[in-house]
């Protein structure tokens, strides 16, 4: 077992091994995600019991909630990446992180708008300095922040490295950020209600929320291979089996 | 091998001639302060930006005491926050762009200590002077005087924090052109921290309650950035020489 | 199904705005997500088999300049 891992995990660090083993893997994605997306919008849509206090607004969740798990989790894997670029110096770890950026910023985009907008029937506001709003506001910014020092940056692995080292440098600091604003946060009146009610939820309500995230996941494999895919082709062009392959269709 | 063929392969260099890192860290204190003591303009300059930014907020909102004293704490610090990152923007460009650097890199010493002391001299020249006039400036905004102790001294503390780790994106940014907007960028979302627990201490002081707690964790920001930032000042560093 | 109809289903309870607003616009998103990548994967594909045709005809070309020059020699 940890053998085939080892082996697919030295397979994907080369460019063309990585190209074909996720030719085969992406409408395995495309399709997980479909399903399971489908599945559990239709679920929470129309078949999950309402919210008692907050109402049918409070399906939202089946969105946000995802959304907001995937900002966090991307960022680590940006961060993973970066360290595996720096110390091991795989260049597909680069790709990789390039294209886990735009992902992880849309995500974070959606878990803001679609909070400022549950936000509305149920605080009575699109927005509110609690410390969990503003550090998705600051994960935004610093998504944002890799995303624009890639494009600054000309040569690719001068840019590759630069990004790498800022992602983890960011890293450190998202539980610094979380504690400070946490703390700076209760010195003011705190919120009446709370953002998630996670556990106390009955079967029916967190199966398709369970789901959610799992097609949010199976979604991030297909959006990231995808980009993943465009980008090693473009930087191998001048390679001898991107020719060959590009001669074939 | 024989001993006496043995003493004719000395693989390894000897080291005698060869200055200490401390010697060399000195050194390094004595050319940035030669260098940046003669840059006059890049001394005043953010000097003037922040009272500049201070004397906004009165016109700009209101010049009355009931409003600008609640929030000259936040004022000042946004408006210091902002002076530091104006003078940190292009600190390693010149040193890129002539070649020291790279000189630096090959010299055979670690790069984070002499960036160290370039940071250091740096501080003393910049951030000090904008310490010593922020109680100043906190009189314009109709600071509360218990806040005006407390404000030097979060801004001590918090300056040596700022400093580090916006000296992280400079790092990274040397290389580009007009960096400035970019490095601010970078920078800011990793000086929220700071700034939260920066005005709150000015705030607990005005509130009549001891802003210890918010001053020892800027205390322990500036020790966790005076621990790591140099490492990570370094490896950009690094990167920026690579990619001339 | 939780809602008694289809028109309760659209209305959500009065919160209907918000349910679709929210679901739209991260729904859109999501598919600009997957769009946009495979339409630039198409495009890089198209473009580089472009550049490799004129490659292998300019090659082409230039070797049979050669041939020729090999022969009239």
């Amino acid at each position: 077992m940890w053998k085939w891992l080892k082996t697919l995990y030295h397979r994907l660090g080369s460019p063309k091994w990585f190209y074909q083993i996720t030719g085969t893997w992406l409408p395995w994605f495309a399709a997980a995600s479909v399903l399971l997306l489908a599945s559990g919008l239709i679920w929470g849509l129309a078949y999950a019991p309402m919210d008692y206090q907050q109402g049918n607004s409070f399906r939202i969740i089946y969105i946000h909630v995802p959304a907001a798990l995937l900002a966090q989790s991307v960022y680590m894997m940006m961060a993973i990446a970066g360290v595996v670029l720096l110390v091991w110096k795989i260049k597909m770890a680069d790709v990789v992180a390039q294209s886990l950026a735009p992902v992880g910023a849309s995500m974070t985009f959606i878990a803001l708008v679609t909070g400022a907008i549950w936000g509305v029937p149920t605080w009575g506001t699109w927005w509110m300095w609690d410390a969990r709003l503003t550090s998705m506001l600051i994960l935004f910014f610093l998504y944002l922040g890799v995303m624009a020092l890639r494009e600054a940056l000309k040569p690719q692995e001068v840019a590759a490295k630069a990004c790498a080292v800022l992602a983890i440098v960011g890293v450190i600091n998202i539980p610094i950020i979380k504690y400070s604003v946490d703390w700076w946060y209760t010195l003011h009146q705190p919120a009446t209600f709370t953002l998630t009610e996670k556990p106390a939820m009955p079967a029916s309500m967190w199966v398709p929320l369970l789901i959610m995230v799992l097609g949010f996941y199976a979604f991030l494999g297909w959006s990231v291979l995808l980009r993943a895919r465009s980008e090693v082709l473009k930087r191998e062009q001048k390679s001898g089996w991107v020719k060959e392959l590009l001669q074939r269709k | 091998m024989s001993r006496s063929s043995a003493t004719f392969c000395r693989l390894k260099q000897k080291t005698a001639n060869l200055p200490s890192l401390a010697t060399v860290f000195v050194a390094a204190l004595g050319r940035e302060w030669r260098l940046q003591v003669r840059r006059r303009g890049d001394l005043i300059n953010p000097l003037v930006f922040f009272a500049l930014v201070v004397v906004l907020f009165p016109l700009g909102i209101s010049p009355t005491e009931e409003i600008l004293s609640p929030v000259a704490p936040g004022v000042l610090w946004v408006a210091a926050l902002l002076a530091t990152l104006m003078s940190l923007d292009a600190l390693f460009r010149p040193d890129l762009l002539d070649g020291s650097l790279e000189q630096q890199l090959v010299s055979g010493y670690p790069l984070a200590p002499l960036a160290l002391a370039k940071l250091a001299v740096h501080w003393l020249l910049s951030s000090l002077p904008l310490i010593l006039l922020s109680p100043f400036l906190g009189v314009m905004l109709y600071l509360p005087w218990q806040a005006q102790g407390v404000l030097m001294l979060s801004l001590l503390l918090g300056s040596l924090a700022l400093s580090l780790v916006g000296a992280i994106g400079a790092a990274l940014t040397a290389g580009v052109g007009k960096s400035g907007v970019l490095m601010t960028l970078l920078v800011l979302p990793f000086y929220i921290p700071v700034l939260i627990f920066g005005t709150g201490a000015m705030q607990a002081a005005i509130t009549g309650v001891s802003p210890a707690a918010h001053l020892a964790m800027l205390a322990a920001l500036a020790a966790l950035a005076l621990a790591l930032a140099p490492w990570a000042v370094a490896a950009g560093l690094k990167i920026a020489v690579s990619g001339e | 199904m939780y809602f008694d109809s289809l028109s309760e289903f659209f209305n959500m309870g009065g919160h209907a705005l918000y349910v679709w607003s929210s679901f739209a616009i991260s729904l859109l998103l999501m598919l600009l997500n997957i769009l946009l990548p495979w339409w630039r994967l198409k495009s890089t594909r198209q473009q580089l088999q472009r550049q490799i045709q004129r490659e292998t005809r300019q090659q082409e070309t230039s070797s049979s300049i050669t041939g020729q020059q090999g022969e009239q020699a």
